[in-house]
């Protein structure tokens, strides 16, 4: 579904993707953990292809095509689909508006608000006010509209509550297609800190990212475990290690 | 100081010169203003929320240039006349007539009190509260007129009234001038909802002078539309907030297409206790200049009230200046303002494209949004007019 080919990207002229390469296939999902200013937004980022973000070498190949330069929303109708951590506010516009754009079904808002649960959020001004769960919630509403092939998800359970922990993952599973395992077609990537969501969506792999580079690929619960009792800094020994390099 | 109003100054008459430049509305005697509407009139009169045929209205007035055209109430709790005969019924208005705004303020005051070209009287009877709004409209059909007039408006202990108030001119128009001295008065415990929507031609030059007064308990609400292009509008309202816990509050959306010159806002006076107040605009400029002013002054304590001034720049020459002032007289008072003008955000417009709306959908979603301050009950035709300028408005970026 997605190759990336030694990527290299730069932001406000400062070089942060260094060399990415990286394959999901159909129905996989992966995710990247990596410490704070590491680079892995940077890759989401780049991947949706956003401004700011300036490719420098390397190439992007989603479902076969090369989307590397190609414009935000012709990825976005590939099937390409990101979760923001901190979107913009949308004055003025109601989140029942954008759902209704994002997806062919009448009504798609009023039955996610069911299945959910949160009808009165449709009324709301997009993020205008909203918490740090409601910012979550909004985003994966607005996903499940809009139904990417690619699910592209930026800490999706940070700030969240224990309780809407819970319907979060659910969105996400549905998103995922969690319940399908044998015919799932949807693919992921997801960047966590707290591991939390490995309890909800058995990741297929993981990766560690460290000062723009993919140092390490594995079983996410094995390598999340390490990174808890070792921390990110063994996983730079290792890849050193690895390379038959002098620690 | 600022290159763009000396611009715009250079351009624009003065006082003198526009009272000069336009022959009073009294003098198209004999001329096409009595009579019954064209039909593109009607579409016209439509898009300032006045439908002649709509049996949703509890009363109707319309004034052609100084004609009164239609004047007629289908409540008993509601009188509606045309001010020259309410100030021969009630002797003069003495308690209403100029009390809260001055005759000699400035040349268009004292141009109104010197002459005038008829206006309407509405009152609300005590406790009388009336669901369907009443509409009032001012329209200029000849070329190069002054029109004059004087409103007042009481809404009487404990009522309610919604009056929706359309102003335009002809749809081949282009010049003329409208005076409009408006006096509002809300007693303890009413709510009066004033909408109004303006529809000029391209070299018209529009000068309303509000005063408002709020009682007790009163509430007095303000919908101020414009979307087309004018040659230039100048106005503050004025409202003093007298009694306790009245409130005002003001909405304007105002589009300025190239070549308007539009000076607008509202003042509002906190003078009693528990007061409070709300003053709200969103302007667009797609080519011309706006003011965008708001001026509130906490007189006494626990007072709450907030400003908000939010101007979108769409084309190149566009200028907003949004000029948001708090005064506080007393220590115990809320009182805030958020003030914001610029271009559309890039991460707006790339966060609705990563969701698959192609750029031109981005911009008119987020357009659309920000002119969207929920004024209940407008006119469809004018919602489908606020889309037509939402289309237009990016066709200028």
């Amino acid at each position: 579904m997605l190759k990336i080919e030694d990527l290299w990207v730069e932001v406000q002229g400062r070089d942060i993707l260094k060399g990415i390469n990286l394959r999901i296939g159909t129905g996989e999902i992966h995710c990247l953990f990596g410490k704070n200013g590491s680079g892995k937004t940077t890759l989401l980022m780049t991947l949706m292809g956003f401004s700011g973000y300036r490719v420098k070498h390397g190439h992007i190949i989603f479902k076969g095509e090369d989307i590397t330069h190609l414009p935000i929303n012709e990825r976005a109708r590939l099937g390409l689909g990101l979760s923001f951590q901190r979107p913009p506010t949308l004055r003025g516009v109601q989140l029942k508006n954008l759902l209704a754009l994002y997806s062919k079904e009448i009504d798609v808002g009023r039955r996610l608000a069911l299945t959910y649960n949160f009808e009165d959020f449709l009324e709301r001004q997009v993020n205008l006010g909203f918490s740090g769960g409601e910012i979550k919630k909004s985003e994966l509403l607005q996903l499940l509209a809009q139904s990417p092939d690619l699910l592209l998800l930026d800490e999706p359970e940070s700030g969240v509550d224990v309780e809407n922990l819970d319907v979060i993952c659910q969105m996400i599973r549905k998103l995922l297609q969690k319940d399908l395992p044998a015919k799932r077609r949807k693919s992921g990537l997801i960047i966590t800190h707290t591991g939390l969501i490995l309890n909800y969506v058995n990741a297929d792999r993981g990766h560690v990212m460290l000062n723009g580079q993919i140092y390490c690929h594995g079983n996410p619960l094995d390598i999340f475990e390490r990174i808890k009792n070792y921390g990110y800094e063994e996983c730079a020994k290792c890849r050193l290690f690895e390379q038959g390099l002098k620690i | 100081m600022n290159y763009s109003e000396n611009h715009y100054d250079k351009k624009n008459l003065s006082d003198e010169e526009l009272l000069k430049t336009f022959s009073p509305a009294s003098e198209a005697e004999g001329r096409k203003d009595t009579g019954e509407f064209e039909e593109e009139e009607l579409e016209r009169l439509k898009q300032t929320g006045i439908d002649l045929t709509n049996p949703n209205r509890t009363g109707t007035f319309v004034q052609t240039n100084h004609s009164v055209q239609r004047c007629d109430c289908g409540s008993s709790g509601i009188e509606l006349l045309p001010i020259t005969e309410a100030f021969k019924k009630y002797n003069g208005l003495k308690d209403y007539w100029w009390r809260l705004i001055s005759a000699e303020k400035d040349s268009f005051t004292r141009e109104a009190d010197r002459e005038l070209d008829n206006g309407y009287f509405i009152r609300a009877l005590p406790g009388e509260k009336v669901i369907y709004p009443l509409q009032t409209c001012l329209y200029i059909r000849d070329e190069n007129l002054a029109q004059r007039v004087h409103n007042i408006v009481i809404a009487e202990e404990g009522s309610e009234l919604n009056i929706i108030t359309g102003c335009s001119t002809h749809p081949h128009l282009r010049s003329g001038l409208h005076i409009g001295i408006s006096e509002f008065y809300v007693k303890k415990g009413a709510k009066l909802t004033f909408t109004m929507i303006h529809s000029w031609g391209e070299n018209v030059y529009v000068r309303p002078r509000t005063g408002i007064r709020v009682e007790e308990d009163g509430v007095f609400i303000s919908n101020y539309i414009s979307l087309k292009g004018v040659k230039s509008v100048q106005t503050l309202p004025t409202a003093t907030l007298a009694g306790p816990n009245a409130l005002a509050r003001f909405n304007s959306v105002i589009v300025a297409p190239e070549g308007s010159d539009i000076d607008i806002g509202a003042k509002v006076i906190l003078e009693a206790p528990g007061s409070r107040s709300e003053i709200i605009s969103r302007t667009i400029s797609s080519g011309g200049r706006v003011v965008a002013r708001g001026h509130l002054v906490g007189l006494a304590p626990d007072i709450k009230a907030h400003l908000e001034c939010q101007g979108l720049i769409l084309a190149e020459h566009g200028v907003i200046r949004a000029i948001p002032e708090l005064e506080a007289h007393v220590a115990d008072v809320d009182m805030s303002h958020e003030a914001a003008v610029g271009r559309i955000a890039q991460e707006e417009i790339e966060y609705l494209m990563a969701r698959g709306l192609d750029e031109e959908e981005a911009t008119s979603t987020i357009v659309r949004g920000f002119l969207d301050i929920k004024i209940n009950g407008l006119p469809s035709e004018l919602n489908e007019e606020l889309q037509e300028v939402v289309e237009e408005c990016h066709k200028g970026m």
